[in-house]
């Protein structure tokens, strides 16, 4: 017996490109059993991509799938669900993909409030061009374009996308398999931009040149350093440190762009 | 009797984009196009369709892509700066055939230049602009009521060859105001895409021959396949297979090269005695028209071949043309496709060129003219 996830892959197009011991497939499953929790029909589900290690998913995956240009998987997404608000639009996408060159869709989705659920895999690095820094590389790490360590200042990406105006935002990892799951259900179930930050894990260009180990390390890493919001409220300052919170961060039902533009169709005089 | 109504080119284009059926256009403000998006957002929810202005020129061209895979007829619109940013997506929707329009309302580059003035020299740009071969459509209009023509042909051939195509306004053009008379709705013959019927699990989503595109299912109708930029095989999954990615690349261009005789489109004036021959397209091609009337009064034979379609260029049909005549180019540019033109005739041409923001005048046409016909100044 498989996971539920198998009936939602295109099997034919395995073995996948990642990398052994690689997060991306802790995350890809999360979402298949989000959505076979929530019973999404999958004719109805458009998973967009951007380019990079955790973009590439989509081509495993047995729905509509779409993978654009480096940065872009929000504006195709805004596309879609704005052509056909009846689809359930998924992004999938990586933290330079998201927070760098695509920085700019996302808080402009996140503002419009768009019906898209968006889920980073922020494994700290660009993989796929073998180690690079990303907006979300934590100050000091150690990456092949800052071999003397990293001096940008990281994004606290979900503050960033409940600042930018998303109406739900959660963390989880690759650790906390399940619960990640959880947070993508509940981010597929708002009505509006969603974004579900999945730290998860590259051995391969990040875990070894910063000598945290490889994925069995890396792993417990996430699992010593997400504190769940309701832990984290017991705790003081200091224990925190080092900490990152997990779990559903931000919460606020706001009007969706696409229901406020049928109000805009409605003025126009456009309405059936 | 029809009445001529007085509209802009600008506003002609929105017109030709709704009667093809336009239900979607995305789009960021920039002189001088400004006003297409503007006439999209009030028009297009009163029927039902849907506009968005995005965060910037690079994410218009994204959510056209995306709207069209659900199955609608998208367009945006942009001038200079904004086509530059354009660039890449254009290349997207060419190697994942997905149909769109883009207008360019050219004005004075490089760069910013001058935002208000017009120009020619996106030429090229509209060719090779984004990297790697691909397929391309342009057609440049001369005329408030061509503009709504060739908008409308746009969608058509976009639908039909399942690519962008891009219309090459000009700044005089777009914001021109003409009298025109709109064809009557019925007289338009509208083209759709080819969607799929049957077995979805039998659905190939890139399986064609040359010269050919396999129908297209939109997104959610029951025919879920794969898009990717990344070369791909008749399924539409990645592949770097030298024989598969040469196949692809070699079918994108010969959608165009194979069916040339749909696509192409100009225009001859007086080309049949004429001594020399003018080629001129967009705005500088009315200067033209207005310089060869006033040689002719002067006894000097000139004709004028017009190209609608700059990309593929006319080429047969000009060579043809321009057997025994001298030819002379003017534009609003350096000399861009004059290149393709003195390619096309094998044989010097005479270059007329502007880049100062100002229309190219007539008589900076008739004084080429009067050279080359050996008449001298002040004729």
């Amino acid at each position: 017996m498989g996971s539920v996830a198998h009936n939602y892959l295109r099997t034919s197009k395995m073995p996948h490109i990642w990398c052994p011991g690689c997060g991306n497939g802790i995350i890809t499953q999360a979402l298949l059993k989000a959505i076979d929790q929530l019973q999404l029909d999958p004719q109805k589900i458009v998973v967009v991509s951007g380019i990079g290690c955790s973009s590439r998913a989509p081509g495993y995956l047995d729905f509509n799938t779409l993978h654009t240009t480096h940065g872009r998987a929000l504006a195709f997404a805004t596309g879609v669900k704005h052509g056909n608000p009846d689809l359930t639009v998924i992004a999938l996408t990586g933290d330079g993909d998201c927070a760098a060159i695509g920085g700019n869709h996302l808080i402009h989705a996140c503002r419009r409030n768009i019906d898209i659920t968006t889920v980073v895999f922020n494994n700290n690095v660009y993989g796929m061009t073998s180690g690079q820094f990303s907006p979300l590389t934590p100050v000091g790490s150690y990456a092949t374009t800052a071999p003397y360590g990293n001096i940008d200042r990281s994004f606290d990406l979900c503050q960033l996308s409940q600042a930018a105006g998303a109406s739900f935002v959660a963390r989880s990892t690759t650790y906390h398999a399940n619960h990640l799951k959880d947070m993508i259900v509940s981010a597929l179930q708002n009505k509006g931009f969603s974004l579900v930050e999945a730290m998860t894990h590259c051995p391969t260009y990040f875990g070894r040149r910063n000598r945290i180990g490889g994925p069995v390390e890396m792993l417990k890493q996430q699992q010593e350093q997400g504190v769940t919001v309701q832990a984290a409220a017991r705790m003081t300052p200091e224990e925190l440190t080092g900490k990152y919170l997990i779990g559903e961060l931000h919460n606020q039902p706001l009007p969706e762009f696409c229901e406020q533009y049928q109000q805009v169709i409605a003025k126009a005089g456009g309405a059936r | 009797m029809i009445k001529p109504i007085l509209m802009q080119g600008n506003e002609a284009c929105i017109a030709g984009a709704l009667a093809a059926g336009m239900d979607f256009f995305a789009g960021y403000p920039i002189t001088p196009s400004t006003e297409i998006a503007e006439l999209a957002a009030e028009r297009l929810p009163a029927r039902q369709g849907r506009f968005i202005q995005m965060e910037d020129e690079i994410a218009s061209m994204g959510a056209i892509i995306g709207a069209s895979l659900t199955g609608r007829k998208a367009m945006t619109a942009t001038s200079g700066p904004g086509f530059s940013l354009k660039q890449e997506n254009i290349g997207y929707a060419a190697i994942t055939e997905v149909p769109c329009v883009v207008v360019n309302v050219q004005r004075a580059g490089p760069s910013t230049g001058i935002p208000t003035a017009p120009a020619q020299g996106d030429v090229m740009q509209a060719r090779w602009g984004t990297h790697g071969d691909h397929p391309v459509i342009a057609l440049s209009p001369s005329s408030v009521a061509e503009t709504f023509d060739l908008t409308f042909r746009c969608f058509n051939l976009a639908e039909r060859f399942r690519t962008p195509v891009i219309l090459l306004l000009d700044e005089i053009v777009g914001h021109m105001r003409e009298a025109i008379v709109l064809p009557a709705v019925e007289t338009l013959e509208l083209v759709h895409r080819l969607r799929p019927s049957g077995d979805p699990a039998k659905y190939i989503p890139y399986d064609a021959p040359l010269g050919a595109s396999a129908p297209m299912a939109d997104f959610g109708s029951g025919y879920p396949y794969h898009v990717t930029g990344l070369t791909h095989d008749r399924e539409g999954f990645t592949t770097a297979k030298p024989s598969e990615v040469e196949f692809l690349i070699r079918r994108l261009a010969s959608k165009i090269e194979m069916n040339l005789e749909e696509i192409l489109q100009w225009e001859e004036l007086q080309v049949e005695d004429a001594d020399i021959l003018l080629v001129a397209y967009g705005a500088t091609a009315r200067s033209a028209r207005a310089a060869m009337k006033q040689a002719r009064g002067k006894g000097i034979k000139v004709g004028l071949f017009r190209p609608m379609t700059i990309w593929p260029f006319p080429e047969e049909a000009l060579r043809q043309v321009a057997i025994g005549k001298q030819v002379i180019v003017p534009e609003m540019n350096l000399g861009q496709l004059a290149l393709e033109i003195e390619r096309v005739v094998h044989k010097d041409i005479t270059t007329v060129t502007q880049v100062d923001g100002e229309p190219l005048k007539p008589d900076k046409i008739l004084a080429a003219i009067y050279n080359l016909a050996g008449t001298g100044k002040g004729v």
